[in-house]
């Protein structure tokens, strides 16, 4: 079944058109690989469908298991089931961790009509995943990502996927600032999140990422626009190859 | 030309009041020869305006206008409806001083139960053979004003070594409109004590009265103090707190402000570390909305060696709401050593609120370690677009920010119940915010 559908999607920042015609679909249970040179749009891309403010969409639509996702608040997005891990985690001074995914988890449940999780049970479950990722229970307590290193925010964002159960996982340039370590971390808590209902789309500059979270769709991107889309062998065909063909083809 | 229409104006004001008031001053006929002495000093100032630097962004005459008549002793109805505020207010396992439109309401108050473990008294009894309440350190005009028309307020005297077993909650409930409350209040704390001071300042029915408070603490050697101010009074209702305090040496004091109340507050306080290897930590928080006006005003005066001091304040500052900090840190020459830090932060939550902070230092001695910051911004648009594609709504996104914000001050009481306690007021606060 169609997830996510991406048509001729046109955005602007600030006068300057970044993406110019972008169509990608998207159905549950694939993993999509997005590849590109710095400045084809990929993040661009990530935000606008998260829902981030800056961008102006001046053509083309989003849909979201058949809604039109761009007239949804970036909350309302969320508690449908979109959900995209951060390049860059913020850090929140004064939040507890634990405080805010219970308070986030309630969010989307209470805005999808459901009760919010008893306490005990919430603990339970935050227990059982920060440990398959190696979360300390002590980092819990702290400030949301506050001192905790690249490989402890994005593990973060894993956990956080754990526990929303999206059915949609944008994962923005997950590999940035991982080594090999933290990355086959990462990369194992959202193998395990995998499913026949969640969808990932992988946005990504390099083939290594794609060793741990095997695509089904490889996505090339370049100046605002899928330039070609193929198997997982494109992926090496990049590595090898590089991005300059197909900024021609662009 | 200006200043002289207006002191004139206050003036004549501050005499009715004064006439009209006299017979219900309580004190010796020594004591209202003080008084009458507070009041030609506050006459001749009038009430304090832009052009007094201390009053600077905190113009009373243009914020404020008059002084309203002394409220009417309470009545029985009165009484009746501070009864029910005291039920709402009372923080659990505190024991009560109660004062209602500026008097001493016994039956309202737990003061046997306090007098087994310290003295109290009330200022007007104090008054009636001393008239060394009414004097304080100041030309300030409200502190005149306040020592020529203090109606009552509690005098405590904690012997040395006493461990207070439960908090004492002074409050201060207005249910007379249009009308002013004058109190003024002493705490002794022994050498080596243990004690929690609370005072809150609520409306039982009122709104547009004014409050005059002058609380004066002495803080004896090895004593540790936390001192809580709760001001959440009626929203046209002024309140203008004065708070002196000296600290002897090796004395931990812990104090903390919360505003969330009043048109006009201003909360002032002097303090001096009169004793070396003592440790004050003066902290707050300023909840403002709509055209609320609410100023901290702070002189910290290291007048001995090897004290530490450190302030840590937040204004939150909603709609056209106007806040001013003000810090001052003395150093004497004697003062070697001293560790003196002060920091305020605030948050403007709409384009029309202003912060006004002011942090000054004056350091007469060459080895000292000080420092202040102040800073004013908006809500990181990264953090709510991070809490927003996490599912929280705008306002819950705020409001978890807006707590994180004022949470490093509430973090500095040390209490748990009583940190909840504050914790609970900012929840609610940012509940009520539309």
């Amino acid at each position: 079944m169609v997830l996510l559908e991406v048509k001729d999607l046109q955005v602007r920042v600030e006068e300057r058109e970044i993406l110019h015609g972008l169509t990608l679909t998207v159905n549950e249970g694939e993993i999509h690989a997005i590849m590109g040179p710095n400045g084809s749009g990929k993040s661009t891309l990530s935000h606008v469908i998260a829902g981030k403010p800056g961008y102006e969409v001046t053509g083309g639509q989003i849909l979201f298991k058949g809604d039109d996702l761009l007239e949804m608040k970036p909350e309302e997005r969320a508690a449908k089931g979109v959900f995209l891990a951060f390049q860059y985690p913020v850090e929140i001074p004064g939040v507890t961790t634990m405080n805010f995914l219970r308070t986030a988890l309630n969010a989307q449940r209470k805005a999808r009509g459901e009760t919010e999780l008893m306490v005990p049970d919430f603990l339970k479950k935050v227990r059982e995943v920060s440990k398959s990722l190696n979360i300390p229970q002590d980092m819990l307590k702290r400030g949301v990502n506050v001192g905790f290193s690249g490989g402890e925010k994005k593990r973060n964002e894993v956990l956080q996927m754990a526990l929303f159960e999206p059915s949609l996982c944008i994962l923005d340039e997950m590999d940035s600032g991982l080594d090999i370590d933290a990355l086959r971390i990462a990369a194992d808590g959202v193998n395990a999140l995998h499913s026949p209902k969640r969808a990932m789309v992988v946005i990504t500059h390099y083939q290594r990422l794609l060793n741990y979270i095997v695509p089904d769709i490889v996505h090339v991107m370049s100046k605002g626009r899928v330039v070609k889309s193929g198997g997982k062998e494109l992926a090496l065909e990049l590595e090898a190859s590089g991005y300059a063909q197909f900024e021609d083809a662009a | 030309m200006n200043v002289a229409v207006a002191k004139t104006g206050n003036g004549r004001a501050v005499s009715d009041l004064f006439a009209s008031a006299e017979g219900r001053l309580p004190g010796s006929p020594a004591v209202i020869a003080v008084r009458r002495e507070a009041f030609e000093t506050y006459e001749r100032l009038g009430l304090p305006h832009r052009r007094i630097e201390e009053w600077k962004y905190t113009d009373l005459r243009a914020l404020v206008g008059e002084v309203l008549p002394l409220a009417a002793a309470p009545d029985a109805a009165a009484l009746k409806r501070a009864a029910d505020a005291v039920k709402t207010q009372a923080i659990d396992g505190a024991r009560k001083l109660v004062l209602v439109d500026g008097a001493f309401a016994a039956d309202l108050s737990d003061v046997k139960a306090l007098a087994s473990e310290i003295s109290v008294k009330t200022l007007r009894e104090t008054l009636a053979t001393d008239a060394g309440l009414l004097k304080t350190p100041s030309t300030d005009a409200v502190i005149a004003l306040n020592a020529a028309m203090a109606t009552d307020g509690v005098v405590l005297s904690i012997a040395d070594g006493t461990q207070l077993s439960a908090p004492i909650q002074i409050i201060h409930i207005a249910t007379a409109a249009s009308a002013s409350a004058f109190t003024r209040s002493q705490i002794v704390v022994g050498k080596g004590a243990r004690a929690t001071i609370i005072e809150s300042f609520v409306a039982a029915g009122a709104n547009a009265y004014q409050v005059n408070d002058a609380v004066i603490i002495s803080v004896g050697d090895n004593a540790d103090v936390a001192h809580i101010r709760l001001m959440d009074d009626a929203p046209d209702a002024v309140n203008i707190t004065s708070q002196f305090v000296t600290v002897g040496a090796n004395v931990k004091f812990n104090v903390f402000n919360m505003t969330t109340g009043a048109a006009v507050s201003r909360l002032q306080g002097f303090f001096t570390l009169a004793g070396e290897g003592s440790e004050l930590s003066v902290n707050g928080v300023n909840l403002l909305q709509k055209t609320e006006h609410g100023d901290t005003t702070l002189v910290v005066d290291h007048a001995v060696p090897n004290c530490v001091s450190r302030e840590v304040f937040r204004a939150v500052l909603d709609d056209r709401a106007h806040s001013v900090f003000q810090g001052r840190i003395i150093v004497r020459p004697d003062a070697q050593k001293t560790d003196g830090k002060m920091m305020i932060r605030a948050l403007l939550l709409s384009d029309e609120a202003e912060a006004y902070n002011k942090p000054e230092l004056e350091i007469f001695a060459d080895d000292v370690s000080c420092g202040h910051g102040a800073t004013a911004g908006a809500l990181d648009d990264s953090l709510l677009f991070y809490l927003k594609a996490r599912g929280l709504p705008e306002k819950q996104a705020q409001a978890l920010l807006i707590q994180a914000f004022v949470g490093e001050a509430i973090e500095q009481i040390a209490d748990d119940g009583l940190r909840e306690h504050v914790i609970g007021i900012a929840e609610r606060w940012l509940e009520r915010r539309p």
